[in-house]
């Protein structure tokens, strides 16, 4: 008996569209992992030039005492929008990009667990982020339409208050905020499922790069990190709009308890931040020194013990607060433990390169200099965390020349090494090393510049978040020498578009394994196919690349 | 009475500390930074070290260094030695923090409200009966003959924070919790601090002062402080102004039916040396801009412009040097 099967409709072949509006739509319209991350990378950067400016404006208005380029309360916006401009829609858009692009190709996966939750993760960041800066140009018959929010990036109630915070500013960071958190929980179980459910043949647990492992940890605590300020942003609104009293102090409401929720996220968060940033220095500083990495699983160790810690923290941010001693000698605790796990990384970064044969190309330069101010930072979050030196250091220039060593001096200058590193990978050309040892050097003069002295001016008593400053106070040097790094670290950066810009079109052809690298990411072709890999790899060791260069001698035996 | 001259404000440096909390202080910060500096020159020396002696040379062969997979041993040294270290500062940081907050209020002791304000600091003496604003008067602590100076801080609207390097580390001021922090100074003289907490537009313009006074000068400084405000006929007519338009809303001038408590109280208003916490001088002209037009001295200050017309500025002001 035979079958009738009704001729099958064939469609007309669609027309490929071509042309820059369909080559747009096609990355509007994206779920593949590598392209949402190139996006999120390119986002971040356009942030990071428009949050470079504000301080720019900022380091202008106190380059010198009693300076009157800006108005007190347009500083204001300039150092809230900032702060929260660097640290939602850089630094995490960043970190969380470079995830997305690695961790499946180093994993030998197809793409990540959850394809369009990722688009979903993505397209929440940038409307986010643009809801911000949506502030500074207002809508229609708002009240405080044109102005941007101005209570700081960590926004202490009650001054984000109705009665002290009125119109809508500071909704605008609320909401901004509460959105781009929901992306970034999304992105993070997408990266644990990933990395949990989809390794390729042979990668246990045990033999994942270190990069994967640290973006494993991150993930994990933003998991448990970003829900509470969430939480906290949503009583906010619930204060702002329904009258409700979570934080109003004049209801009977708790100032302290937005501390609490804000630092519970917002130390993590730091770490969120920077754990990304070990990740990428531990894939640079072994390829460039020729070597493996020193002590691998000290070294994974260390990266939990960090997420965990991370968690115990988060009232040092609070040490003036009037917690009582006992409250503070426990913060101490913790934070002085979290230097141990730090330490070690230091330790092993170091081991890595002694006895190596160390290439300086500008990945390497950007690792090495990351190592020297990651040094300074970390002590400085020593000398913090002990206690009654803290209560002169807290919210003083001090602090902020330490978190600008981590942020700035560590984050960024390995998210740099990282994408002279990768940039590669995801373009198949080189960027020029002639320019990238120019942005590299211009940067370190420019970064030490303006982020060394803010350690004397805050000794000397200077306060963060002023306007202006009297002249006889003796901080006019210090701030002036600040200011003067900022057209260097300018340079550097044009110096890297530029670079950018030019390396696209006429880089030198990177091949497929341009830096004779070990992990799978350097085995498929450069940009990878929108598979990744055309055969399922099978791994054997941590560096599977390594094993098929050197038949001879491969690693599983040592690990 | 004693005129209060402003020394010229020197840099408030926590390294130039005059009161016990900020001396132990700078003492525990010589431990901290010394092991900081240590561990900087070790870990930067070896980095460096790394650098130089490893670094590919021309005439490489080519070949892959050895391998070094790790090492049980150096991995265990550089735990424990940091750990080491952590312990003995987690003790000597416990015992600080002790020693500081740990300390009770003597029958001697003078007692001081700080209130901060959006942006202001009311500064009152509950047991002199004395209210004044902006710059905190104590008498000097001989060790010989303590007369420490216990602090507690309350807030009227948002966090500030209470800073003066030179005599203690900040503590916060926050709406809804009472802090308490106390300094003992050694040495006459003024010290300048300011809010160290952001809390507004004029977060920059909320400046402190502590003069420590010898013991009879601050005396002296009381009684002054204690007097009612003169009733001069000769400015009665700003009086009558100050008592007629709003400024009786917001300030208080004991002895007048002015009793508001928004802004500071003006009774000996003269015996401070600036205006707006701390941003222009106290003179006649900065005094008549002021009432004129808050904003043009402070931007933001929450006080408006008073718009009385140009005579009755005149009087109001000539009324208000007398506030002595």
């Amino acid at each position: 008996m035979s079958v009738l099967i009704p001729p099958i409709a064939t469609p007309a072949p669609a027309t490929v569209p071509t042309g820059g509006l369909a080559r747009l739509h096609e990355w509007v319209i994206t779920v593949d992992h590598k392209r949402l991350g190139v996006m999120y990378v390119l986002a971040g950067l356009a942030f990071f030039v428009i949050a470079g400016l504000e301080a720019g404006v900022i380091r202008w208005q106190l380059a010198v005492a009693g300076n009157t380029v800006v108005s007190p309360q347009v500083f204001n916006r300039l150092f809230t929008v900032h702060g929260t401009t660097m640290v939602f829609m850089v630094g995490i858009p960043i970190v969380f990009g470079f995830g997305n692009y690695l961790v499946p190709l180093m994993i030998g996966a197809r793409d990540l667990a959850f394809p369009r939750l990722n688009a979903f993760g993505f397209w929440v960041f940038l409307f986010g982020g643009l809801l911000l800066y949506f502030s500074f140009l207002g809508g229609d018959g708002l009240y405080g339409a044109g102005s941007a929010p101005d209570v700081g990036w960590f926004a202490y109630a009650p001054l984000t208050g109705r009665a002290f915070s009125p119109g809508n500013s500071t909704d605008y960071w609320n909401l901004s905020i509460l959105v781009m958190g929901f992306g970034t929980v999304a992105t993070s179980i997408n990266l644990i499922a990933t990395t949990l459910a989809m390794r390729c043949r042979g990668m246990s647990l045990e033999r994942l790069p270190l990069y994967v492992w640290m973006m494993l940890v991150v993930s994990g605590m933003t998991v448990l990190a970003l829900p509470p300020l969430s939480a906290a942003q949503i009583m906010l609104l619930l204060d702002r709009f329904l009258g409700a009293h979570f934080f109003d102090t004049q209801a009977g409401g708790s100032a302290v308890m937005w501390q609490h929720f804000f630092w519970f996220f917002g130390h993590p968060e730091v770490y969120i931040l920077m754990v990304p940033g070990f990740a990428m220095v531990s894939e640079i500083i072994p390829v460039f020194s020729r070597k493996v990495i020193f002590g691998y699983p000290m070294v994974v160790a260390a990266s939990l013990a960090i997420g965990f810690l991370s968690m115990t923290v988060w009232a040092h941010h609070m040490f003036a607060v009037g917690m009582g001693a006992p409250l503070n000698s426990a913060f101490a605790a913790s934070t002085m433990l979290i230097a141990i796990p730090t330490g070690i990384k230091i330790f092993n970064w170091v081991a890595t390169m002694y006895g190596g044969r160390i290439r300086f190309a500008t990945p390497m330069l950007f690792a090495c200099a990351f190592l020297f101010q990651f040094l300074c930072a970390g002590l400085t979050g020593i000398i913090l965390s002990v206690v009654p030196f803290n209560w002169q250091l807290t919210d003083s220039y001090f602090v902020v020349a330490h978190f600008h060593f981590v942020l700035v001096g560590s984050l960024i200058f390995t998210i740099f090494g990282a994408i002279y590193y990768w940039f590669p990978k995801v373009t198949g050309r080189l960027l020029s090393e002639r320019l990238g040892r120019w942005h590299f050097w211009l940067f370190v003069v420019g970064f030490n510049l303006t982020f060394l002295p803010m350690h004397w001016a805050g000794m000397l008593g200077m306060p963060r978040r002023i306007y202006t400053y009297p002249a006889d106070r003796g901080w006019d040097l210090w701030n002036l020498i600040a200011s003067l790094g900022v057209p260097f670290q300018a340079a550097a950066v044009l110096v890297f578009l530029v670079n950018v810009a030019i390396s696209l079109r006429r880089g030198l052809s990177a091949g497929d394994d341009p830096w004779d690298a070990w992990t799978l990411e350097w085995a498929t072709t450069s940009p990878p196919p929108p598979y990744n890999f055309e055969t399922a790899p099978v791994v054997a060791s941590r560096r599977p690349l390594w094993d098929l260069k050197h038949p001879d001698d491969p690693d599983g035996p040592h690990e | 009475m004693t005129t209060v001259v402003m020394a010229v404000a020197p840099t408030p440096s926590m390294f130039a500390p005059v009161s016990t909390p900020a001396l132990a202080i700078r003492e525990v910060s010589f431990l901290v930074l010394a092991i900081a500096m240590f561990i900087f020159i070790v870990v930067a020396g070896l980095t460096v070290y790394a650098i130089i002696r490893f670094r590919r040379r021309p005439g490489d062969d080519g070949r892959e260094p050895p391998q070094v997979y790790g090492s049980t041993q150096i991995e265990l040294a550089w735990t424990v030695v940091p750990f080491l270290i952590v312990i003995v500062l987690f003790l000597t940081t416990t015992r600080y923090i002790f020693a500081i907050e740990g300390r009770s209020p003597t029958a001697d002791a003078l007692e001081v409200t700080i209130v901060g304000n959006q942006w202001w600091w009311e500064i009152r003496y509950p047991r002199l009966g004395i209210v004044t604003a902006n710059e905190l008067h104590v008498p000097v602590s001989d060790p010989a003959d303590p007369r420490p100076t216990f602090i507690t801080l309350q807030s009227a609207d948002v966090i500030h924070s209470f800073w003066i390097p030179q005599l203690a580390g900040k503590t916060d001021v926050i709406p809804g919790k009472t802090n308490r922090m106390w300094i003992d100074p050694n040495t006459p003289g003024t010290y300048v601090g300011q809010c160290a907490e952001f809390c507004g537009v004029q977060h920059a313009g909320m400046l402190l002062t502590v003069t420590v006074h010898p013991k009879e000068e601050f005396a002296l400084w009381v009684a002054a402080q204690q007097a009612a405000a003169p009733d001069l006929p000769a400015v009665r007519a700003g009086r009558d102004v100050f008592t007629s338009v709003a400024c009786i809303n917001c300030h208080t001038v004991r002895g007048t039916p002015a009793n508001g408590v928004f802004g500071p109280d003006l009774t000996h208003l003269m015996s401070r040396a600036t205006l707006g916490a701390g941003v222009a001088p106290n003179t006649r002209e900065n005094l008549r801009a002021w009432v004129n037009d808050p904003a043009s001295l402070k931007p933001g200050a929450l006080m408006p412009a008073m718009k009385v017309s140009g005579s009755e500025l005149d009087q109001l002001v000539a009324y208000l040097v007398t506030l002595r």
